[in-house]
């Protein structure tokens, strides 16, 4: 195969994209933020994941348009460049996207800026020209300071994202959204890696049920795990 | 192809997730490590008896303690020059070092890689698991995470690989650590254990999960893990979740009970070996990717099971 059929599909935001904008929006209320813009790369329709974030409370949003594919260090550097127009103290983005499971584009964003990261975030609190993310790592939980301004990802367990209200969809249809390109940008984003083929992992052969708690025991005895 | 590839350790001891990754490190050339912590020459030392290994450089400064990316990576990247590849084990500090490494050399990084197709191709797996990509690299040097389960443990003797201290002091400034909870482990570690008992959100309660789950864990030896649904509610710490999201693992037998089976969870787990579920529900997904199934309650089928074991 070439890639995955995606023709008919239903598209939504990445979870771990609306927990961000969500942190966001909660940082906004409590009157940490001034202001919360939303960024889409990707096809024109990715407007309709911007117009979602700002149902959510995002003020504007900003798609950079293009129908070639971005791997994450295409998508960090035209983040990179927006936040060079924008000086955001705080950028939020997903820990991974749940297509192509990377998890890479927030560390690169952090790299290329030279800015600190909180990557896999639980807790996050701006405290004056810091902020103290609390990650989950393997293990547990680690808690770091960051110099403002600063690269979060996010967790599953940041936030619950709430839903966009009937009024606020209305109301999003009218928030500014720009749309740019990455030529705009002067950022080259051929990509690096070429997929050569993709295929569909080794199916399980089918397995047996048991009737009762003493066939189970015998199975387990049969494989060796229990004496 | 020159390699360097970097030791998960916790100041004293090298982690398992560093064997499997030195398997595939070895697939492309000769392997030299990386220790980056602080007091931790032990970890250096135990580093160079691993099988196989070239050389291990050892940056050992209060700056390197607790792995923090800002200082990890222009580390590497500067050790870069003289590597044509950069490793690191899929856990969340390589995780969070190398695509900050990749991005200052300037190259894609390749997550997670399931195999080694060549010098420059990978396979690796995409939406949850559901895919097997096989990518290849166009860039100069390569940037890649191993996901442990995928590939067996180098022997962690038979080594004697010399240890070269390196004299660098990378701290950017940008961050500091203020402190972790580490859950205390009695048990074999999550990925790295050969049988996984794991519980969902059956179990109804923590206290519950505590009481079913346990004995039969202790019974087989095993670790113990949980889907995302029974972290969420509270019934076990974060870092037991195994999934798409969480931990992936592929033991020797992974026993799951009052789990369901939703795809992020199959993503963390479906390459065990063996794989027996317990599920009063016959419609669970769970029994679709089960080599042996038992459809009964599991409040006295696991106890049950514990007793006769």
């Amino acid at each position: 195969g070439t890639g995955v059929d995606l023709a008919n599909v239903k598209m939504s935001m990445n979870p771990f994209d609306e927990i961000a904008v969500e942190e966001a929006i909660r940082l906004k209320e409590k009157g940490v933020a001034t202001e919360v813009v939303a960024v889409s790369i990707g096809v024109a329709k990715a407007q309709e994941t911007l117009r979602t974030a700002l149902a959510m409370g995002a003020d504007r949003a900003i798609l950079i348009q293009t129908d070639d594919e971005v791997e994450p260090l295409g998508v960090a550097k035209l983040l990179a460049k927006v936040q060079e127009e924008e000086g955001a103290g705080l950028i939020i983005l997903g820990k991974q996207a749940i297509d192509d499971d990377s998890n890479q584009t927030g560390q690169m964003l952090a790299a290329l800026l030279n800015l600190p990261q909180g990557t896999f975030a639980s807790k996050v609190e701006v405290e004056g020209d810091k902020v103290s993310v609390t990650r989950e790592v393997d293990g547990g939980l680690e808690t770091v300071k960051l110099n403002v301004p600063a690269i979060v990802t996010t967790d599953l367990r940041l936030n619950e994202p709430r839903y966009a209200s009937l009024p606020n969809i209305m109301k999003a249809k009218s928030k500014p959204l720009s749309t740019k390109t990455p030529a705009d940008y002067g950022v080259d984003i051929a990509p690096r890696l070429e997929t050569l083929k993709v295929t569909e992992p080794a199916k399980r052969s089918a397995g047996v049920k048991v009737a009762d708690v003493d066939e189970l025991v015998a199975k387990l005895k049969a494989l060796g795990v229990a004496a | 192809m020159r390699t360097l590839l970097l030791v998960e350790h916790d100041n004293s001891a090298v982690k398992d997730a560093t064997l499997s990754a030195v398997t595939a490190a070895a697939k492309l050339g000769p392997v030299d490590l990386l220790v980056a912590g602080f007091a931790c020459r032990a970890v250096a030392v135990a580093a160079a008896g691993i099988a196989g290994v070239d050389k291990v450089l050892l940056a050992d400064h209060a700056c390197y303690e607790h792995a923090l990316p800002e200082n990890v990576a222009p580390l590497v990247a500067n050790l870069m020059v003289s590597y044509d590849a950069f490793l690191a084990p899929a856990t969340s500090k390589g995780k969070s070092v190398a695509p900050r490494v990749a991005a200052l050399l300037d190259v894609m990084q390749i997550s997670e890689i399931l195999s080694v197709e060549g010098e420059r191709s990978f396979t690796r797996a995409i939406y949850a698991g559901n895919v097997i990509a096989t990518v290849e690299s166009t860039d100069l040097k390569l940037v890649i995470t191993v996901r442990g389960s995928a590939f067996p443990m180098t022997s962690a003797t038979g080594g004697s690989a010399a240890v070269e201290p390196l004299s660098v002091v990378a701290d950017a400034n940008l961050s500091t650590f203020v402190g972790a909870e580490i859950a205390e482990l009695e048990r074999p570690e999550l990925t790295s254990a050969k049988t996984v008992v794991a519980g969902g959100r059956a179990l109804k309660d923590a206290q519950t999960f505590a009481q079913i789950i346990m004995p039969l864990a202790d019974k087989l030896g095993a670790s113990v893990g949980a889907s995302r649904a029974a972290v969420d509610a509270g019934y076990a710490p974060n870092d037991y979740q195994v999934g798409q999201t969480g931990k992936v693992v592929a033991p020797e037998l992974y026993v799951a009970v009052g789990i369901s089976g939703a795809i992020q969870h199959l993503a963390g787990m479906k390459d065990s070996k063996t794989i027996i579920a317990i599920n009063q529900d016959v419609d669970a997904p769970i029994f679709q990717v089960a080599d042996i199934g038992l459809v009964a309650d599991l409040f006295t089928a696991v106890p049950d099971l514990t007793a006769k074991l």
